[in-house]
């Protein structure tokens, strides 16, 4: 069986900065997946790579069997950093925008979403404040039924009862099947949904082992043992 | 509520003894049906896989068995969560006792204030 996520040797040069160097990693389906390291990492160009935002300087990456391109990007569910959408839209055009792109994507997930998290789906999204605006960037992209989630930094910006609330959606929304790449600063917050962490540093994985490996081996938390490791 | 779970431990250890304090209290009685793995894990805010290797670790020692199409239940043996009941006390008298001795107490000293604990 292939496996959903397949990169072998892949490096990333921009310019005078190695921001990947021969990374190789595997990720089957039915995973939750902690992408952690300090800044600069190489965390986000991984995530792009992966997205077909940013091509490889050199090796392959194949999504379930295929090489980036039309059919990843189907079957891919990406968070980004930043914001892309328009914020002028009321957040109801903008779920319709969402099921005009995606085949996969159910509306009534979204505004049942909507609704536990008392946002009104007429406002425009530039008058909502900032976690409210991520919440809903997270809503949309969690009511799609892909095979692959990619969150970059899903809970910066969100109090810590909506932090709690996303990582329940999370875990009560996401088909077994389906893997979920979370990249994320607040590790004390996601490690106890997390199935693996992956440590990036200078552009390399560091570290590749589940939580429990972690805990058991370490007798330390993931959020502990990245203190010690990339101390400043 | 997310279940209260160390920080240092290995979760899925941590799942395991909870779900055991939680037959043994009641919580569950015997025979009753299991909610879900997937809304065990949302209730208790952990990974969904990780909730279910603890089910099957509780499988295997007999507390709860599954049936195909419609569940997953507790044991009916009261007597085997009895048994279960006096290995977690023992383990937390195991814990108590050598506090207590180093508190520099004799077994007498300690019995005495457990017992007058006990009263209050």
């Amino acid at each position: 069986m292939s496996k959903l996520v397949d990169i072998k040797g892949l490096t990333k040069i921009y310019e005078a900065t190695t921001a990947l160097y021969n990374v190789n990693l595997e990720l089957e389906g039915g995973h939750i997946v902690g992408l952690l390291g300090p800044n600069g990492s190489g965390k986000t160009t991984m995530i792009k790579i992966l997205c077909g935002l940013l091509h490889p300087s050199a090796g392959t990456v194949t999504v379930d069997g295929h090489e980036i391109g039309v059919d990843t990007k189907r079957v891919i569910s990406y968070l980004p950093d930043q914001t892309y959408l328009d914020g002028n839209m009321s957040i109801q055009d903008t779920i319709q925008l969402f099921v005009d792109f995606y085949p996969d994507f159910d509306p009534n997930r979204a505004f049942d979403m909507l609704n536990s998290l008392n946002i009104n789906p007429a406002a425009r999204l530039k008058t909502l404040s900032k976690g409210n605006k991520e919440k809903v960037q997270l809503i949309l992209v969690m009511s799609r039924r892909a095979k692959l989630y990619i969150l970059d930094e899903p809970i910066a910006g969100v109090d810590p009862a909506a932090r709690d609330y996303i990582l329940n959606t999370i875990i009560s929304n996401y088909d077994p099947e389906a893997t979920i790449i979370i990249s994320t600063h607040l590790i004390s917050d996601v490690e106890k949904i997390l199935d693996d962490v992956i440590f990036l540093q200078f552009g390399q994985i560091a570290l590749h082992a589940t939580v429990d490996e972690i805990r058991s081996k370490e007798g330390k938390s993931v959020d502990a043992l990245f203190r010690e490791v990339y101390k400043c | 509520m997310p279940w209260n779970l160390d920080s240092d431990r290995p979760i899925f250890v941590q799942i395991v003894e909870h779900l055991q304090y939680d037959i043994v209290s009641g919580v569950y009685a015997p025979g009753q049906k299991l909610p879900s793995v997937r809304d065990l894990a949302a209730v208790a805010s952990v990974n969904p896989n990780t909730m279910q290797r603890a089910l099957s670790e509780l499988e295997r020692d007999g507390y709860m068995h599954s049936e195909r199409t419609s569940g997953r239940f507790i044991t009916e043996d009261t007597h085997m969560i009895d048994e279960l009941k006096t290995r977690l006390a023992t383990a937390q008298i195991n814990e108590f006792l050598p506090r207590m001795e180093r508190l520099g107490l004799t077994k007498e000293e300690i019995l005495n204030l457990v017992e007058q604990s006990i009263k209050e």
